[in-house]
């Protein structure tokens, strides 16, 4: 079954997650800008961060006929940093131009200080002005009410149009809000700390198809890029058919990053053959 | 005792923080699907078994033995 990986951070797996991600039908990733594990201390290192994601990695993904889009940011953890993230964000539209961008994202909040704030409203605005896709992370554990509700107020007071909004990392405390508000949210599988796949199909089950994504980040931490097609397995056994995997796992993701034309891969639909072989055997 | 209480929680606070939503999440969907089923007295004994489990577990904490009590409480002892 084709499947698409909306959030993953390909420069923290190897070749052979991807090898494995080709042979489990994953056609295409999309790789936000994250955190690297300790905080930048140059412009520079971000713009060569940028350059990795959006030049160096669409061709190692090639080699395993996937296609690799990214977005570029500065994320919440290193937008506590002001000074910085607005030298990073002057040089921030020259990556718009590149084939492979497809957004801003992640920016948003980890500990929802000011600091953060500012620099969250300065990526949005520049996304609207830029007309890019955005993509929003939300805290972590404890504090994760308090930022998507922070989230959600900062954005209702911007001038951005919800359909090409998605906030990440929901579980079932915080995805009715800005589900109900007509944004795309994200599931994020992740090992203990995030959403299990059960769990993922749960939220599925009760709230429908439409407008949700489903990954699994992976990234340099504790992370198994398989945990989407762990969900895949999980939503087929509980007896919904190919066709309805298709629309969340590979669908959903192709409705939503296409909305920049740079994405080029289309919904699919399953056709059967059947008919016509009968016919051509008479 | 190589750890402390403290070290002990802070490797397993999150484990064990998974497991309890693990276990809500599979309530729910047994609720769920029997709210389907229009028979809202839908009853088990795997479920008043998994109820006892949870009701050990809020048992005053100085109580020992949680693991082994609860295995006995799955266990046929006929
Ligand atoms: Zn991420």
């Amino acid at each position: 079954m084709q499947i698409i990986q909306p959030h993953y951070h390909a420069i923290a797996r190897t070749a052979q997650d991807y090898e494995r991600m080709a042979m489990s039908g994953v056609v295409a990733v999309a790789e936000p800008a994250f955190w690297a594990g300790f905080d930048r201390l140059y412009p520079e290192t971000f713009l060569d961060y940028f350059r990795q994601i959006s030049e160096f990695e669409p061709t190692r993904a090639a080699e395993y006929g996937i296609k690799h889009y990214c977005w570029v940011a500065v994320n919440p953890k290193e937008a506590e940093n002001p000074e910085l993230s607005r030298e990073v964000l002057k040089h921030m539209p020259e990556f718009y131009e590149k084939p492979t961008v497809l957004g801003v994202g992640e920016i948003g909040f980890h500990k929802t200080t000011k600091n953060e704030e500012e620099i969250f409203e300065a990526q949005v605005e520049q996304a609207i002005k830029y007309d890019q896709l955005i993509l929003i992370h939300t805290p972590h554990l404890q504090d994760k009410v308090r930022g998507t509700k922070r989230t959600l107020e900062v954005l209702s007071h911007m001038n951005v149009n919800p359909e090409r909004v998605w906030i990440d990392h929901v579980e079932e405390h915080t995805i009715r809000e800005p589900l109900e508000a007509g944004y795309w949210v994200g599931f994020t599988l992740y090992p203990v700390t995030k959403c299990s796949p059960k769990r993922a199909v749960d939220m599925l089950e009760m709230y429908g198809h439409e407008r949700i994504l489903v990954n699994s980040s992976a990234d340099w931490g504790p992370s198994d890029p398989f945990t989407l097609q762990q969900c895949v397995v999980q939503f087929r056994a509980r007896g919904y058919s190919v066709q309805d995997a298709i629309e969340i796992f590979h669908n959903n993701p192709a409705r939503f990053l296409g909305q920049n034309p740079k994405f080029d891969i289309k919904p699919i639909q399953l056709e059967t053959i059947e008919d016509e072989i009968s016919s051509n055997l008479v | 005792m190589m750890q402390t209480a403290l070290q002990v929680l802070d490797r397993e606070y999150l484990e064990a923080r998974c497991s309890l939503l693990e276990i809500a999440a599979a309530l729910d969907r047994i609720d769920r699907a029997s709210d389907e089923e229009e028979s809202n007295d839908f009853n088990d004994s795997r479920l008043d078994l998994l109820n006892q489990a949870i009701a050990l577990l809020t048992e005053k904490s100085h109580l020992p033995n949680r693991s082994e009590r609860m295995l006995l409480l799955f266990s046929d002892l006929d």
